[in-house]
């Protein structure tokens, strides 16, 4: 995984809350076996209408999604974190995620910066105003600035550490594999196993 | 100070803790099925790992699979690909699959607790969100992503920082006619889709207790819609007598000290919550939703919401949106709600009860003019215990469409969808925009509900039906 410490981009301002992971992608993009090539479902259904914020050319090659509250609601499907990445977005910025889709993001590389709904409403504004307006979202200084726009966002400790650091979960986990080996010899006997 | 019933089962699965890192956890089950795997085994290839414990897995096809002609193979080109892959990958890796035609094939999260696999004090974890299911048995059991899938698959294990605890405490009789899905959606109405953000909820209160498993298991398997990643209830002996003799419980003296264990796997008097919400269950009625989060519902007796209605600006634009989607006007009464289909089935609702309790309401009856309603068991095995007690003749005899297992239209990958414009009542989980197909419009409901939906063609509860002659 690349490393995650400062980015620049331009942004689209999503005026909706409560964006669950169906509406990021529908259910008939995830019959798919591969790990890429998810852009063209990204807000598929929303895409069709053609006042949608993704279709306005003023916003073509925004990196930057900023969105209401409850980002990521429902489906698990980390299909959607490929969806926006393969779009070309690095940052989604909203004022609450869903815990699922947020740790999915942080697996994969795509930075899910939580800040106050009133700096979702100012950043809204300064990228309306200015569709070609920059937003830098600094990882080290968990700082997200636009415009005149400056605020402090929330991201878990431990995750801006991987993503800054570029690393990959099953590579750190497997250096406990004795632990691991450890905590299976004191299991009760008569827990279930799958074997028939 | 004492502690909650779901920190008790963290605290026996972490195999290593440090400062300043997330716990380490061990998952006893992990599920698997078809959607959210592929990607997760191609990783294991690239990197040349094993699936660390096979016998702690296993995979099931529920997703994509059709619910008519299972004998034929599978039309869709895309579907049948990625039902091909799975299989593929469990030969390759050693991982046991219910695949399509076998007894034992249904949607993941009824295998698991029909087998006795999903038992007390367990961590289970799914590519899936709604494996919050197995919560009902308290086990600590939440959906993970595709990255995560493939964490476990190599180490058995989840890197997770502690969940902070919420109770919601639904005390008193339920008043005929109102059901457990009805006290899922009224929590949901109370503490909305981000409520649970952050939590594991811990179901508690007379009425918890007094629901069966099947209840139990409706309630914890909408828990991530109020935003929580898993709920549970505490086990007690209506779990045990669940359990008992099932294929993968224990037996003989491991039985006695399992139910011992088990037994202690309660939350202690002085465990503080983080958070406490208190549900009158006297006060409850059957329940739907009319809008496009599982969070915009009201008692069938209510009519659809104004956007004037709104706590603020957020909420007014969602409620405009939804009211849009769903072509609804404010102020219409919500009986007066016409529906085109009725499905009854997927993991909330398509366990045997479910359909005893749908099949209770059409005897005698039949669906309206106009209306299509489907019947799809969460399981092969529902299915045939369904048809063990004639409840499929009760279905066809009442013009109702009789289905293989599988998820069917909860999530309409397979050909089971809405037409655009379409609207349902449902007992899935979902009411997003598009759930059931592209333009569907979806109200969640009970089974009982649904049942008399089919029967009048609008949103109706059994006691609106008339006696039959």
């Amino acid at each position: 995984m690349d490393s995650f410490i400062v980015h620049t981009g331009t942004a689209v301002p999503l005026r909706r809350s409560n964006v669950d992971t169906d509406q990021i992608i529908p259910a008939e993009y995830l019959k798919r076996i591969t790990r890429h090539g998810f852009e063209d479902g990204l807000f598929s259904a929303w895409r069709r209408d053609p006042a949608f914020v993704l279709n306005d050319p003023a916003y073509a090659g925004a990196s930057v999604l900023v969105a209401g509250p409850d980002f990521g609601t429902g489906s698990s499907r980390e299909h959607a974190v490929w969806a926006l990445q393969d779009y070309g977005f690095r940052v989604v910025i909203s004022s609450r995620f869903a815990d699922i889709f947020r740790g999915n993001s942080g697996k994969g590389g795509l930075l899910t910066a939580q800040v106050p709904q009133d700096v979702i409403e100012r950043l809204w504004a300064v990228i309306e105003a200015d569709p070609a307006a920059e937003v830098t979202v600094d990882l080290e200084k968990r700082q997200v600035s636009a415009g005149e726009v400056v605020a402090a966002f929330d991201v878990d400790d431990y995750v801006r550490w991987r993503l800054m650091e570029g690393l990959d979960d099953i590579g750190i986990t497997l250096q406990y594999v004795d632990a691991i080996a450890d905590f299976e010899e004191n299991r009760p006997s008569w827990k279930p196993t799958t074997a028939s | 100070m004492g502690r909650t019933l779901a920190q008790k089962v963290w605290d026996d699965h972490v195999v290593r803790r440090a400062e300043g890192e997330p716990d380490l956890l061990y998952i006893d089950l992990h599920l698997v099925h078809e959607v959210t795997s592929p990607q997760a085994f191609d990783g294991l290839r690239a990197t040349g790992r094993p699936v660390r414990r096979p016998d702690l897995t296993l995979a099931t096809e529920d997703h994509n699979v059709p619910t008519t002609d299972i004998d034929k193979p599978i039309a869709d080109p895309v579907s049948k690909a990625q039902v091909d892959a799975l299989r593929r990958n469990c030969e390759e890796f050693g991982v046991p699959v219910f695949s399509l035609g076998s007894r034992e094939q249904g949607i993941v999260h009824v295998v698991g607790p029909q087998l006795g696999l999903t038992q007390p004090g367990m961590t289970v974890v799914c590519g899936d969100s709604h494996t919050s299911t197995h919560g009902a048995f308290g086990a600590l059991a939440f959906g993970i992503g595709t990255s995560e899938v493939e964490h476990v698959l190599a180490t058995q294990t989840l890197p997770l920082k502690p969940f902070k605890t919420m109770a919601i405490t639904v005390d008193g009789d339920l008043p005929a006619g109102v059901t457990a899905k009805d006290v899922i959606l009224a929590v949901i109405a109370e503490i909305g889709t981000g409520g649970g953000q952050g939590y594991v909820l811990e179901y508690r209160g007379s009425a918890i207790r007094g629901l069966s498993m099947e209840g139990r298991m409706t309630i914890c398997n909408m828990s991530i819609e109020a935003g929580a990643r898993a709920g549970l209830v505490a086990p007690d002996e209506t779990t045990f007598a669940y359990l008992k003799g099932r294929d993968h419980a224990p037996a003989g003296t491991e039985w006695e000290a399992a139910v011992e264990y088990w037994s202690s796997l309660r939350t202690d008097e002085d465990a503080e919550f983080d958070a406490e919400v208190v549900i009158d269950a006297s006060a409850l009625s059957p329940f739907v939703t009319w809008g496009t989060n599982p969070g915009q519902g009201l008692p069938l007796s209510a009519s659809v919401p104004s956007p004037d209605d709104a706590a603020d600006e957020v909420d007014r634009i969602a409620i405009e949106r939804a009211l849009e989607y769903m072509d609804l006007a404010p102020g219409t009464p919500l009986r007066e709600i016409a529906v085109d289909t009725v499905f009854v089935g997927s993991c909330t609702n398509g366990r045997i009860e479910d359909l005893r309790a749908a099949a209770e309401v059409m005897r005698g009856r039949r669906v309206a003019d106009g209306v299509r309603m489907l019947v799809v068991p969460g399981s092969v095995r529902v299915r045939l215990q369904a048809m063990d007690e004639g409840l499929d003749t009760v279905f066809t005899e009442a013009g109702a469409e009789w289905r293989e297992a599988g998820c069917s239209m909860c999530l309409a990958m397979n050909p089971d969808k809405l037409a655009p414009g379409e609207r349902s009542a449902s007992t899935s989980n979902r009411n997003f925009e598009g759930r059931q197909g592209p333009g569907g419009r979806t109200h969640l409901v009970s089974p009982q509900v649904a049942a008399a939906t089919a029967v009048t063609g609008r949103l109706s509860a059994p006691a609106d039906l008339a006696p039959v002659a």
